[in-house]
């Protein structure tokens, strides 16, 4: 297994004192906390942010790690010690619960492998022969192409189950699952799948999980409920002459015609062709002027004529 | 994969309406919790009558157990209290509504 350096993610320095660590954790956790964080791989840091806290944080597991010495290189290949004192009592600890995977066994190996799962078996240790208990719900979060919604699709996903074994440890364990989108689905929809969240105590039955839909905001296209929006640029003349040009669609392309008078911003609505379900969207289409460039004589020339052919004050109609 | 592993979930609308009881257990939290998050203008009960005495009747939108879900991580995650993730989650609503706007 790698060495994880504690301080090196914390951005701190080995002899930083407990108060360094915790202001470093707050401002680190702000930034890349999955709720909050618009960087790409929030989850991921967010995660071993929490792992380096769970013992920095502790002076107890923080002078274990310690011991470890300071010659060691994240990454590097690393087995504990042969003398190491696996059997630290430690209190609690609690870990995120993102994408459907609540805190037990969240840890990497590194830390299982110093600290082991201890404090997490409360969930195995708390099963009574005689106690039922219904599994937990678990979230995860679906982002899809808008696309996905006009056709369906299938998604594969994959969720770290905690589960504890025949020792009462927690262990994540990597699980996927192949899930249906249904045509139709609209931003924040949710899709339960029965059965197929946290285990059961004691013959209790599985909880549900749930997936949480959004779509890419990547795209082209925007969305307002079953709505959805999309830019069109146009030359002055196919707005002002009226004209017929390609529009993209979720659905693919189509033809527009765009009427003689038009003027940006104005929305054209393509009836029923917004999100499908029983009673579909519309699509619009919102035209955006684009100038060609005066960067030739013979467009400067044409520009010039238009200036003398229109008369035209665009600011005729503003208070000065 | 075959299409017979897919899995089909039941879809759930944003209109749906859940029980006090439900959006505990999705959210793993105490009633009393809840209460206070309601008190804290963090949710609204379905039918707009977030008074005390009405507790036993209320109901959430769906959406609810998003925003209940990320209230309790941000307080347990960055040690915020209610009102301090309340105005982060409005803030990000905010922001989400500018995005789609832009």
């Amino acid at each position: 297994m790698e060495y994880k350096d504690y301080y090196k993610i914390m951005g701190v320095k080995r002899d930083a004192t407990q108060d360094e660590i915790r202001r470093a954790y707050r401002k680190l956790a702000r930034k890349y906390h999955p709720d909050v964080s618009k960087e790409a791989d929030a989850e991921a840091k967010f995660k071993e942010l929490g792992e380096a806290n769970e013992v920095l944080k502790d002076p107890e597991k923080r002078a274990a790690y310690d011991q470890l010495g300071s010659q060691w290189k994240a990454g590097q290949e690393f087995r504990p010690p042969p003398d190491w004192q696996g059997g630290f009592e430690f209190r609690d600890f609690g870990g995120g619960d993102f994408g459907g995977r609540p805190g037990a066994g969240d840890f990497s190996d590194f830390f299982e492998s110093l600290f082991g799962g201890a404090g997490r078996r409360a969930a195995g240790a708390r099963t009574a022969r005689d106690f039922r208990m219904r599994g937990e719900d678990h979230h995860a979060r679906v982002v899809i192409g808008l696309e996905d919604s006009y056709t369906g699709a299938s998604r594969s996903i994959t969720l770290q189950m905690p589960e504890v074994d025949s020792q009462g440890r927690a262990r994540a364990r990597p699980r996927t699952l192949n899930v249906r989108i249904p045509k139709g689905i609209r931003q924040g929809q949710q899709i339960r799948l029965s059965g197929q969240g946290g285990a059961g105590f004691g013959g209790g039955e599985a909880g549900d999980l749930y997936l949480d839909v959004e779509f890419d905001p990547q795209g082209r296209y925007r969305v307002e409920g079953s709505d959805v929006y999309v830019d069109l640029p146009v030359a002055p003349w196919e707005a002002a002459l009226g004209a017929t040009v390609q529009v993209p669609t979720p659905a693919g392309a189509v033809d527009l015609k765009i009427p003689p008078h038009s003027q940006a911003g104005k929305k054209l609505r393509l009836k029923g062709r917004g999100i499908p379900a029983r009673q579909p969207g519309d699509l619009y289409v919102v035209l955006q002027i684009v100038l060609p460039p005066a960067d030739s004589e013979k467009h400067r020339r044409a520009y010039e004529e238009m200036k003398k052919a229109f008369a035209f004050n665009p600011r005729a109609g503003q208070k000065t | 994969m075959a299409e017979s592993d897919t899995l089909r979930g039941q879809l759930i609308e944003e209109e749906t309406v859940i029980t006090l009881e439900d959006l505990c257990r999705h959210c793993t939290v105490q009633v009393e919790e809840v209460v206070t998050m309601v008190r804290e203008g963090l949710i609204d009960p379905a039918d707009g009558r977030p008074g005390a005495e009405s507790v036993g009747h209320w109901r959430f939108h769906i959406s609810s157990v998003r925003r209940v879900r990320t209230a309790v991580r941000l307080q347990r995650d960055l040690g915020v209290n209610l009102p301090g993730a309340a105005l982060a989650l409005e803030l990000l609503d905010r922001i989400a509504e500018l995005q789609r706007r832009n």
